[in-house]
């Protein structure tokens, strides 16, 4: 339903994409994950027409992006991380809006606004201005808008960014219920869980090209031991770990590091051998089996956008 | 053989435009400030030309303050358009900061008729603005000798040359990166008639500054709209101002087209 294959795209200088390729089946959810800045909302923008890509094959329930934009957009339907609604109007007067652009009846327009006011439990606030909407709502209408158009091809940038937990286990629950009827969907997320959840199949996007891709399960086995971490006392022993292990990543908000490793005995002794030659003080030493966490550290480590 | 896709629906230019002028006649509904600041203000000066300022440019006319009441209020009728063209450029260029519009760039529509929206929309703001400002000069003393046919035909040409600056404000809001730019940028469009013969005779004027008001676009413009509503001569001056509408109007849509649908 969605083919993509060399695609590139440079801003001045800047490398934004370089050479993406990924396919997404009909009826199925592919999500692009990477930290800010990886390329995912540019990704979206050219597959949703609004940017023009410098390279690539780029072809949409058939039709190819650059050559036929108009059938891509009557195909597609997208919701981004900044809410795609006009503020001064309501709820209702939002959707019905949506209804007339899709050249809908009146009757049928009408009733399918009511209808996704109430599946997004937006009912109760239907005649108030969208001004003064929570973010969880605001997103719930944006996606509500979306489906006006009964779009085969949805596209979510972040679309749980910013959203307390409830309203983002709300969120993928209506996810789950548009695959379920046979829609196909890109889901950009920085969220690990969030592409555990929902995902038929993952990519790690990092620096504007592809590190991995798979399965959840597929991605999890690519790293055998997930990590062992080690919490100290004190600063001070901390900073020399780091110092002696180049490939640990600090936690945030914790006197605590993450070493990749495959979690065996021999790993193990090497490691203690190592803090104990240098005389480190270890609080805690516990070891991971591996989390889609694992997977994003070990695959973009050593970078900024490691966490 | 070749693969079959699925036909794309046709767009529906006219449908979509009236689809937008709704939306934004809302919007203006619900944020009714900028419409009366926009009414307020023509109003303001035309009290003012009338009342403080009357009396000595009327003398200067060979009238009195209900010769000039009669002589400035073409100016101020135009002025009144190019106030409401004015919050044309801002309203756009606020529509462009929001999320909507992107929403709308993804959707399978007529992609001019957001824009069309705009334009249709400033339309009868303007109109209804023209109509108050007209109903407050007859009530100062605007006596005009027009009669039915004038009226219909003087509306025809304030819609022609509303229609013209509409189209170049949009596409001023639209080149703006600010709404302060946006606000500003239209700003000699509300000055030039000054230097035009919107409220004193150009021949009063030294010689350069009446060789610009003779020529430039205003006062054949404010020229039209004073023959048809008080028997003023006006010769060949219509075709000259419906010249500069066509000019201004194409040259202003054009200019939208392109920088609407460059990308993103």
């Amino acid at each position: 339903m969605i083919s993509v294959t060399g695609l590139r795209k440079s801003y001045g200088e800047h490398r934004v994409l370089d050479g993406i390729n990924f396919h997404v089946p009909q009826g199925t959810v592919f999500a692009l994950l990477g930290a800010n800045g990886a390329g995912k909302t540019t990704t979206v923008k050219i597959l949703s027409t609004l940017t023009a890509a410098d390279a690539g094959d780029l072809r949409i329930a058939g039709h190819d992006v650059t050559a036929e934009p108009d059938a891509v957009r009557a195909a597609i339907g997208v919701t981004g991380q900044f809410s795609a609604v006009d503020k001064l109007l309501t709820g209702t007067e939002n959707l019905r809006l949506m209804a007339d652009l899709n050249h809908l009846g009146r009757t049928e327009g009408r009733q399918r606004a009511a209808r996704l006011l109430e599946r997004f439990d937006l009912a109760e606030a239907a005649g108030k201005p969208v001004s003064t909407y929570s973010g969880g709502m605001l997103r719930r209408l944006d996606l509500a808008m979306t489906l006006v158009g009964d779009p085969r091809v949805i596209f979510l940038d972040e679309p749980t960014t910013g959203l307390d937990p409830r309203s983002r286990r709300d969120m993928w629950q209506i996810v789950r219920d548009l695959v379920a009827g046979g829609v196909t969907v890109l889901l950009t997320t920085q969220y690990l869980e969030e592409a555990d959840e929902l995902a038929d199949r993952i990519a790690v996007l990092d620096g504007g090209r592809i590190v991995a891709d798979g399965t959840a399960a597929e991605l999890k086995r690519r790293i055998p031991g997930g990590h062992i971490r080690l919490a100290f006392t004190g600063e001070q022993h901390l900073g020399v770990a780091q110092s002696v292990l180049p490939d640990a990543v600090r936690e945030k908000d914790a006197l605590a590091l993450r070493v990749p490793s495959d979690g065996s005995l021999a790993a193990l002794k090497t490691l203690i051998g190592r803090l104990d030659d240098h005389a480190v003080d270890v609080g805690e030493l516990s070891v991971h089996t591996p989390d889609l966490d694992d997977v994003f550290l070990a695959l973009t480590v050593g970078k900024e956008s490691a966490r | 053989m070749t693969v079959l896709t699925p036909a794309v629906p046709r767009l529906h230019p006219l449908r979509d435009s009236a689809t937008m002028l709704r939306r934004n006649l809302k919007r203006m509904i619900r944020y009714p400030s900028m419409t009366i600041t926009l009414i307020a203000m023509p109003v303001i000066f035309l009290l003012l030309f009338v009342y403080v300022l009357g009396g000595t440019l009327g003398a200067g006319l060979g009238g009195g303050r209900a010769a000039y009441a009669d002589y400035v209020t073409p100016a101020i009728i135009m002025m009144t358009v190019m106030a409401t063209v004015q919050g044309t450029a801002i309203s756009v260029a606020m529509d462009m900061t929001e999320g909507v519009i992107m929403r709308f760039r993804t959707m399978h529509i007529a992609r001019v008729s957001v824009l069309t929206g705009h334009v249709l929309g400033s339309m009868i703001q303007a109109m209804l603005a023209v109509a108050v400002v007209v109903g407050v000069a007859l009530l100062v003393g605007f006596r005009p000798t027009a009669g039915a046919g004038d009226w219909l035909l003087a509306t025809g040409f304030l819609a022609a040359l509303t229609f013209a600056f509409v189209w170049l404000c949009v596409a001023l809001g639209l080149a703006s990166k600010t709404v302060e730019t946006a606000s500003n940028a239209p700003m000699p469009l509300v000055l030039l008639p000054f230097l035009g013969s919107g409220f004193v005779p150009t021949d009063s004027m030294p010689a350069g500054i009446r060789w610009f008001a003779e020529y430039q676009p205003f006062t054949p413009l404010i020229e039209t709209i004073r023959g048809l509503l008080l028997g003023t001569p006006l010769g060949s001056t219509p075709w000259t101002a419906l010249a500069w509408c066509a000019v201004i109007a194409l040259a202003g849509y054009l200019w939208s087209k392109h920088l609407f649908n460059r990308t993103v």
